[in-house]
């Protein structure tokens, strides 16, 4: 593996996305491309959480299914422990599977509703070389891991809860000890009790394992619980990085600081200290 | 690239997704298959046919091309049980031998179909690209050919042999399954769980074998038996033309001989016909019952076959003591079960909003709340209904009013906004006539006036450019402009309650903000009740004057805004308290020092 | 608007060519001796290649095929080998039977289908599983067996319409009338069957919508819901069947004309294509295929127009 670039401030970031771009074909006949990403630059350390917060078609779930490989790279460059991995050969990419892993926001879709749960987690150790026999005795490890009961192997999604198949899908994402998971709106779909046991759960997976996160929302305080840092994403490209306290706090940018502003919070007194901020600086709801 | 807000709103009745087979099911599909009624029957005939034209040879009372002129036109006889043909040949015998042909026929006509349509389907459904373009292009090609054209040119080009034209018939009905396959597995492909396995490293090979051929294996056996009947009746129908090689016995041919001889001989179309008919028929009675089994499976057939609408109501327990403008009395809520009986989801919800007032109804997926505001308004879904307590609106019942009445209060009196901007406004039509129909039906008001009040409705949700808005379809302006559009359809028969469910859910924070603002400002403006259904108690701070906490179907507490949020008396209450993140500390910044690698 | 159909105008004359080609090539394969077919066994070698060099068949494939090419784009298809009649004439001649049968039947269709599907989609119930039944069975028979069914019974025992023959439309309305009656409606049973199901699934489908929904709590009555709303966006789906139908139709015009000694497209096809009469084929081929493209083509423009979102500009 070639040597990563020099002169960088933090020589020891595990993903480091630089210039990114993306654009996706047009709708209908000779219509021009829609460009999604546009030049995107962020990276991510070794056990560290990167938060990304971005509204919706912000660009920011993209971002994760670029590096992950699911979509193709116009330019810019991905580079994972010092390798190159925007362009690599389908070879290449499934190995990467082991260090690279995924959870999705929709906890109903991503699990095949005709696989077992123990199907679906040992999918990606058998991929991996792992026996059948050795891939079943894992299945129990991991599930206990995410506090499912053992018996869980043998029933369909459908039998569970969203947060149990979120489980699931943590599960499964932890099967070959990845060293980054790209978590996609992990917790959005859940109920707000449900949402904290998941998040617990992630956090304290990373303080045991060392794995990073790459953790993708649309929610300023739930990044900020899960992250050490945050970058903000505004129509394809980066307003603002910075350490998750101040930008979340104190966030510099005026995008972040209207994110901020609109997001209401369960107490009547702040709630409406912030709404009349919020009025005071975008103009108050006409009239 | 698709990402949505929180979607916190319940499905109310629990309906499983359309689950595909998996490999450990495949038994229960067959004996589901026989105990549904219709796959038995059509199952057993189809049995009963192909058997006795496999066995021909053995129960064939006579050869099938004998004929003895004497027996022409005779009726049944010892050891020939239907009677002979116009060339006196024994009937069973045809018809037996007969079958033999036709169904191998269509067996090969089937076999070519699946070879050339299944895997071209599924390449062109999994890759897309050019060999999907290329593919598509030919399948559209044969798809504008006339068979029937086609199948009789072949005749002349390759010679009468049936079997040959068989294999012309299945070149054309191919593209049945190539279209079926790669529907269905373009769109597996975008399914997030292909994606995982992708990410889990799995090769293409392997993720079509466990996940994409398990979501079309259904599919295509359903096509399979609806392609054979088709594929019948088109052989019979070429071989009814004469076009079949001469003295072949084949059920299409002898009803050809019958017809010829309509008039003489009427009934001998009869057996040709019940034997081409059953069969035919049983293979899509068969495909029907197949669907039923394997795709409809965890459906609810028994909610469809209820109409809906409160049936029996017991009477209304208190129905004074209601000063307010809306007010809810021991509310039930149930759901007929698929297999008959009933399961209720709301039990006894008691709840009051009176005019000017905003009361915010809280709770988690499957609590209930959102059945409680359908059946305020009277529009729960198939097999839901009220069965239990009394709604009363300005002071009128509304459980078991008659629906003529109760529709002249929605609209009018009580109005509603949904959660998803996009799916609540109707496609076809642009926002103007959505706007203007409802204005012109509730308060009888000419076109012209109503399109005045909907350019003023639109202002007043603080759209920018009315005129263009009113002129354009749904799918030409953003989530939060529909929102806006919903509540301005809400607001335009000046109602004096309004039921919003979840009307933030769907959007952006920043337009949440600006929405609850609107919101706001039309309560205060037109002295508006707002039952406000949500799960976010950061809106029910921003907006709520008073609170009621649901869980599983029933209150758990209520109070106003500041009671609820900041002295909490029922444990949900506080447990949900807990979980919202707004004043969690952010977390530590990161230390190379817990960065371990693998 | 302009620029679609200009578009799927060419995209269809593409279509149309590719067919034209490869039927024509794969027609010549069999090298049927016409000319020996048609002086019989005991002419001379000379006289049989004289016949088939005034034919054009002497000539190679491509050539035989460039020369029909430039006639048809002229509309003029030859004659046939073996009648001789002006194939272009006897086309024109027959056309009005098989479009006249045609319009009849997706009438019927479009009619029919809607009532019923509609009906079932929206009572569900009784009606519901009758309309289901008939759409099974209707689907599940084949469409000649159907016809036979309706001769038996209509014409040979209840001899209410002729079994047979045909009177045109400018001779006598009635006596038109009472000639097509059965084979549309032997026609119409598969069709109506098919749309049936499709409107019936679709209506429930938007019922189910959330702005069906919606408009309920707006307070309008049913009926207007149904008959504005429910209708137009369970229609498009149903277009494209009907669409489809229309493709199957032309099969079942072939036996159906051929039954009721109809003097249409259908029943010249089964008399000269089995015995590889290119001129005839060909000609068949270009009108059925441009039927196709035509019905494509308008089904296309009506669905853009019921759905805004498919509208192409």
């Amino acid at each position: 593996m070639s040597a990563s670039a020099p002169g960088s401030a933090t020589v020891d970031a595990l993903l480091r996305v630089e210039d990114l771009r993306v654009s996706f074909p047009g709708k209908g006949w000779r219509a021009p491309r829609v460009e999604v990403l546009k030049g995107v630059s962020l990276d991510v350390r070794p056990g560290e959480t990167l938060g990304l917060v971005g509204e919706s078609g912000s660009g920011k779930t993209t971002i994760g299914r670029a590096i992950l490989g699911l979509v193709p790279v116009r330019s810019g460059a991905i580079t994972f422990a010092g390798e190159r991995i925007d362009r690599v050969p389908a070879r290449r990419r499934r190995e990467l599977s082991r260090d690279i892993q995924v959870i999705f926001q929709d906890p109903y879709t991503s699990l095949n509703p005709s696989l077992t749960v123990g199907d679906t987690l040992s999918e990606p150790l058998l991929a991996q070389g792992y026996g059948a026999r050795e891939a079943r005795e894992r299945v129990g490890g991991l599930l206990d891991r995410v506090e499912l009961p053992a018996d869980a192997a043998h029933r369909l999604p459908r039998e569970f809860s969203g947060g149990q198949r979120q489980r699931v899908a943590i599960a499964r994402a932890l099967a070959i000890g990845p060293r980054l998971i790209v978590c996609d709106e992990p917790v959005s779909a859940l109920d707000l009790t449900t949402q904290k046991t998941v998040l617990d759960l992630l956090v304290e997976i990373q303080e045991r394992t060392g794995v990073a996160y790459l953790f993708v929302s649309h929610d300023l305080s739930v990044v900020r619980f899960m992250s050490h840092r945050v970058a903000v994403i505004h129509r394809g490209e980066i307003v603002e990085t910075g350490e998750a306290a101040e930008v979340t706090a104190e966030p510099r940018h005026p995008y972040t600081r209207g994110l901020l502003l609109s997001a209401p919070v369960a107490d009547v007194a702040a709630q409406r200290a912030r709404r009349e901020a919020f009025e005071r600086e975008y103009g108050a709801a006409a009239t | 690239m698709s990402e949505s807000a929180p979607a916190g709103a319940p499905a109310p009745p629990p309906a499983p997704p359309p689950a595909a087979l998996g490999p450990a099911r495949r038994t229960g599909a067959v004996r589901l298959l026989l105990r549904h009624p219709l796959g038995l029957a059509s199952g057993a005939v189809l049995a009963a046919v192909v058997l006795a034209v496999l066995l021909a040879p053995v129960l064939s009372p006579a050869e099938p091309g004998v004929s003895s002129l004497r027996d022409a036109f005779g009726g049944p006889a010892a050891g020939h049980p239907l009677g002979f043909d116009s060339a006196g040949r024994d009937i069973v015998a045809r018809l037996l031998h007969g079958g033999r042909n036709t169904l191998g026929g269509a067996v090969i006509a089937l076999v070519v179909a699946l070879a050339l349509g299944v895997p071209s389907g599924l390449l062109a459904g999994y890759y897309g690209g050019w060999f999907d373009s290329a593919a598509s292009w030919a399948v559209n090609l044969v798809m504008a050919l006339p068979a029937m054209v086609v199948l009789l040119a072949s005749r002349a080009i390759l010679g009468p042999t049936v079997w040959v034209l068989m294999v012309v018939l299945g070149f054309l009905v191919a593209p049945a399954f190539f279209r079926l396959v790669r529907g269905i597995v373009a769109s597996v492909r975008n399914e997030l769980y292909v994606d995982a396995a992708k990410v889990s490293g799995l090769r293409d090979r392997r993720i079509v074998a466990r996940h994409v051929l398990i979501v079309v294996r259904a599919p295509i056996i359903i096509q399979v038996a609806l392609v054979s009947g088709i594929a019948i009746g088109l052989q019979a129908g070429l071989e009814f033309l004469g076009i079949g090689s001469g003295d072949t016995p084949t059920w299409g041919a002898m009803l050809n001989e019958a017809f010829k001889n309509i008039q003489r001989a009427p009934l001998l179309m009869l057996w040709p016909g019940l034997a081409l008919g059953l069969t035919s028929g049983a293979l899509v009675l068969l495909a029907a019952a197949l669907r039923d089994v394997l795709e409809d499976r965890g459906a609810a057939p028994a909610a469809r076959r209820r109409r809906t609408g409160p049936t029996t109501i017991t009477a209304p327990r208190s129905a004074g003591a209601c000063a307010g403008l809306l007010s809810v009395r021991d509310l039930a809520v149930s759901y007929a079960l698929p297999g008959g009986g009933e399961r209720e989801v709301v039990h006894g919800v008691d709840l009051d909003v009176r005019a000017g007032e905003i009361v915010g109804l809280v709770g988690e997926s499957g609590s209930g709340k959102t059945q409680t505001a359908f059946s305020i308004l009277g529009i729960l879904p198939e097999g839901g209904r009220v069965c239990r307590g009394s709604v009363t609106v300005e002071g009128e019942e509304i459980v078991g009013m008659p629906e003529r009445r109760h529709r002249e209060l929605r609209g009018n009196v009580v109005a509603y906004v949904p959660q998803e901007p996009m799916s609540n406004l109707d496609p076809a039509f642009t926002i103007g006539s959505q706007l203007v129909e409802p204005m012109r039906c509730k308060l009888r008001i000419s076109k012209a006036e109503a399109t005045r009040r909907a350019l003023e409705l639109l202002r007043l949700v603080e759209i920018a450019d009315p005129r263009r808005t009113f002129a354009s379809y749904p799918h030409e302006i953003s989530g939060g402009m529909a929102q806006r559009v919903l509540i301005a359809g809400a607001m335009s028969c000046d109602p004096r309650l309004l039921i919003a469910d979840e009307p933030t859910t769907a959007l952006d924070v920043r337009v949440q903000a600006e929405v609850l603002g609107l919101l706001r400002r039309l309560q205060r403006e037109r002295d508006l009740g707002v039952l406000l259904v949500t799960h976010n108690l950061g809106v029910v701070a921003d907006l709520c004057d008073r609170v009621a906490v649901m869980k599983q179907g029933r209150i758990v507490e209520t109070g106003t805004a500041e009671q609820v949020l900041h002295a909490p008396q029922d444990p949900y209450t506080r447990k949900l308290l807990g979980a919202v993140l707004d004043h969690v500390p952010a977390r530590r910044p990161w230390q190379p020092s817990n960065a371990e690698v693998s | 608007m302009l620029s679609f159909i200009a578009r799927r105008t060419a995209a269809g004359a593409v279509l149309l060519f590719v067919i034209s080609f490869l039927s024509y090539t794969l027609l010549s394969i069999p090298d049927i001796d016409v000319g020996r077919q048609l002086l019989g066994q005991g002419a001379s070698q000379d006289l049989v290649d004289a016949r088939n060099a005034a034919l054009g068949l002497d000539r190679p494939t491509a050539v035989q095929y460039l020369d029909w090419l430039t006639h048809s784009l002229r509309g003029d298809f030859g004659t046939s080998w073996f009648s001789g009649e002006d194939v272009t004439r006897a086309i024109v001649n027959r056309l009005p039977v098989t479009v006249s049968l045609m319009i009849g039947v997706t009438l019927v269709t479009a009619v029919l289908a809607f009532l019923l599907g509609v009906w079932a989609g929206v009572r569900r119930g009784a009606v519901d599983r009758f309309v289901q039944v008939f759409a099974v069975v209707g689907y599940a028979l084949p469409g000649f067996l159907v016809t036979l069914v309706i001769v038996l019974v209509f014409a040979v025992h209840l001899r209410w319409f002729p079994a047979i023959g045909y009177v045109g439309l400018t001779e006598s309305f009635t006596g038109w009338l009472s000639t097509v009656t059965l084979p549309i409606a032997s026609l119409a049973v598969g069709s109506v069957a098919g749309v049936a199901q499709q409107v019936r699934g679709s209506v429930i489908d938007v019922m189910r919508q959330d702005y069906v929904r919606t408009l309920r709590a707006r307070g309008l009555p049913p009926w207007r819901i149904v008959f504005r709303h429910v209708v137009r966006n369970a229609s498009a789906p149903a277009l494209a069947v009907l669409g489809m139908q229309f493709v199957g139709m032309l099969g079942g015009a072939v036996l159906v004309e051929q039954i009721f000694g109809l003097p249409g497209i259908g029943s010249m096809t089964v008399n000269y294509t089995t015995r590889g009469d290119i001129p005839v084929i060909m000609a068949l081929v270009v009108f059925s295929v441009t039927g196709v493209i035509v019905i494509n083509l308008v089904v296309d423009i009506l669905i853009g127009w019921l759905n805004p979102k498919a509208r192409i500009t």
